[in-house]
């Protein structure tokens, strides 16, 4: 970063406006110090010329002018003395340490003057700054009375100049501040500008690097590391499902363009040209399911039905599940046990939740055994009152380090390879929960699986939580599923 | 029956054409809703089968057209947007069934056969028979035979809409529609278990069977006359 460039960024003019806005009030501050001490000083000097004037008139009206002349003489050959005197007649010296009278005095006002004047003797000899009033006596007399300036001068230029180098470091210490400042920042976002550009020439896994220090600047880096993480993840899906659809549906394909060929062959007899078409056509409605069932979960996952969300009875959704799956069930010697309190509350799509439920239904029917059985229930956690819809089957269960890649798309455990399904049930479930804000936890319900979907709390619900009886104080665990009256679906 | 085909695909097009006539239909195309909807007016057709994405006027702009100049033809529309948003917007522009692509053709011919009768039976029926079975709409009582027939309401739904279409042929998807309201097709043959515990109850026991699986399709309720 050229320090040119410095200057042109957003945070250096910020620093310069206020700097400038600095060195004025500096400016004026010192400039007040200034007027104040060398003003007092020259009034302090002037008053005491004045009052020592005054008292040489006075002594001048009461001893006649010999009088003067022998007190002149007197205070003038003092040691150190520092005042000035100069008594004459018209222009002829008569007494007083002032050789003569000045010869460049400047007027400031009525009877002052600024002269200088030698001081010393011959080679030794020094021209210093004198201030006098003149004053004229009866008589011809001329009386002056002044002070040596060379300190007061010296201590005046002294404040001067001490003002002057104050202003002039804090102009410094104000610019390389500012410079300081804003290379700073700059440097830092310009980090984030790096890692935007390598991100945006590809590199999704780049991140922000944060200081720590909990600044807006680290703040802004955590939120665009977050962005990025969802969308990383986002891409990450999409990429896995291009993966998966390539593959899982690259095979009926391929089965299905086999099929028809078969067809075609020459030495094929109508009859096996019919079973084979027939079959092509099965394999064309599996891909169209599987399909669709894509479709939903992107659908879904993008929350496009988000805003359809109404509230509605779980209960009753999963009771009309239920009561579609239970000839199904019957058939395959599995009891479907249907477990519901009246009425329970959730903000959701009824047409998605249905279609979950019976994702989850069959998932459970097709592995329960015969004989085995599967409990569907709704009911509130007495923990936290959430809603939640469950699941129980008595089949073989999924195991514990399988439970979530279940969840993912096309997923298959190897035993469920020979029986039929496209392997997308549960992850439609998923997708269905997270539109829901619904959480989903698959348990080892011993034996078998529980699939339960916990749903976000709604107030409408306080009547059924009302009636319910708190087991959950006694043991929380066992309560969750506490039995409830049983209804057969 | 007269059908008319708005369809802007022409392989699409030719095959539905081709299937309908086969089956024995009289059939128009029509290439995109602007033509559609001239022929509609002018021709007096038994159903309308309405494809939704077509150039200049679309299949749904079409339908209101349609309704707006009160005819009352009902509309089938066949679309590749199968989502139940879809099938609202398609309902509500005066559609009469909404069937998503693809579809199999034996479905969409059961489906034009159940709205070409509806055409017509707007009346209140309060009692429907088949053979000798009735249904008291009312009291919500089946009978075969004068014998009563113990049904779950459920079964109660499954049975009034199959004899509100009896003789037609009607698809698992129609029932699962129209009977449970659902619009997905289950893994499972659920819609099979129902129908033969429907069948045990109403034919088990009499000589004449009135609940027919037609093969590759779905199933038909009606008398051996």
């Amino acid at each position: 970063m050229q320090l040119l460039d410095v200057f042109r960024t957003a945070t250096f003019r910020l620093a310069f406006a206020y700097l400038c806005l600095f060195a004025v009030s500096v400016m004026l501050l010192l400039g007040f110090i200034y007027w104040r001490t060398a003003g007092f000083m020259a009034t302090q000097a002037d008053e005491t010329i004045l009052a020592e004037g005054q008292g040489l008139i006075e002594q001048y009206k009461r001893r006649g002018i010999m009088g003067l002349r022998t007190i002149i003489v007197e205070r003038a050959s003092r040691p150190g003395q520092r005042t000035l005197y100069l008594l004459s007649f018209g222009d002829a010296p008569l007494a007083g340490n002032l050789s003569r009278w000045p010869t460049d005095a400047a007027e400031t006002a009525k009877g002052w003057i600024n002269f200088s004047y030698a001081r010393g003797v011959e080679e030794d000899q020094e021209v210093r700054p004198g201030r006098a009033v003149q004053m004229m006596l009866t008589g011809g007399f001329r009386l002056l009375v002044g002070r040596d300036m060379k300190e007061v001068n010296a201590i005046e230029s002294t404040i001067r100049s001490t003002l002057l180098w104050a202003l002039g470091i804090t102009g410094f210490f104000g610019v390389a501040g500012g410079v300081w400042i804003s290379r700073n920042v700059v440097r830092r976002l310009e980090v984030i500008n790096r890692t935007s550009r390598e991100i945006m020439s590809g590199d999704l896994t780049r991140r922000i690097p944060m200081q720590g220090s909990r600044d807006e600047l680290d703040d802004l880096a955590g939120n665009l590391n977050q962005m990025l993480e969802q969308i990383e993840r986002l891409m990450m899906g999409m990429r896995e499902v291009a993966d998966n659809i390539a593959h899982d549906l690259r095979t009926p394909l391929n089965r299905l363009r086999n099929k028809l060929e078969g067809a075609l062959m020459g030495n094929t007899s109508r009859d096996e040209q019919m079973t084979a078409l027939e079959s092509a056509i099965s394999e064309a409605d599996g891909l169209i399911s599987t399909f669709n069932s894509l479709l939903l979960i992107a659908e879904a996952e993008t929350g496009a039905h988000r805003d359809t969300l109404e509230l509605m009875d779980l209960s009753e959704v999963i009771h009309d599940i239920a009561d579609l799956y239970e000839p199904a069930a019957e058939d395959r010697g599995v009891t479907l046990r249907f477990v519901a309190p009246s009425r329970i509350t959730v903000r959701g799509n009824r047409s998605l939740l249905a279609r979950a439920a019976a994702n989850l239904v069959e998932n459970a029917l097709k592995y329960t055994p015969q004989g085995g059985s599967v409990t569907v229930s709704t009911g509130i956690n007495p923990r936290d009152d959430r809603p939640t819809f469950s699941v129980r089957d008595s089949g073989p269960g999924i195991p514990e380090a399988d439970r979530e890649r279940v969840l993912d798309r096309f997923v298959r455990l190897e035993r469920s390879r020979n029986t039929p399904g496209s392997g997308l049930g549960l992850s439609l479930v998923a997708a269905v929960a997270r539109m829901h804000d619904a959480e989903i936890a698959l348990e080892d319900a011993k034996p078998g699986l529980l699939a339960t979907l916990t749903f976000p709390a709604v107030e409408e619900n306080q009547a059924v939580i009302a009636a319910q009886p708190r087991r959950a104080l006694l043991s929380p665990t066992k309560a969750q599923r506490a039995p409830e009256p049983e209804t057969q679906g | 029956m007269r059908i008319l085909v708005v369809e802007d695909d022409r392989e699409a097009a030719a095959y539905l054409t081709r299937g309908l006539r086969e089956s024995g239909h009289i059939v128009d195309h029509a290439p995109d809703g602007e033509d559609g909807l001239h022929l509609a007016m002018g021709g007096n057709y038994d159903v309308a089968v309405v494809d939704r994405m077509m150039p200049r006027v679309d299949g749904l702009a079409m339908v209101r057209r349609m309704r707006d100049e009160g005819n009352k033809t009902p509309v089938l529309f066949l679309s590749a947007l199968g989502e139940v948003d879809d099938r609202v917007k398609g309902l509500r522009a005066g559609g009469d069934d909404y069937l998503a692509k693809p579809y199999a053709f034996a479905e969409l011919l059961a489906r034009i056969d159940a709205l070409a009768r509806r055409n017509g039976t707007d009346a209140v029926v309060t009692k429907l028979g088949v053979g000798d079975l009735e249904l008291d709409l009312l009291s919500r009582t089946a009978t075969r035979n004068a014998q009563r027939i113990d049904l779950q309401p459920r079964e109660f739904l499954l049975l009034e809409y199959l004899m509100r279409h009896a003789g037609q042929v009607v698809t698992r998807t129609m029932l699962l529609e129209n009977v449970w309201e659902y619009h997905f097709d289950p893994q499972t043959n659920v819609i099979d278990v129902h129908i033969s515990r429907l069948r045990a109850k109403i034919d088990k026991g009499f000589t004449e069977p009135l609940l027919h699986t037609v093969r590759g399709a779905g199933y038909s309720l009606r008398a051996a006359s």
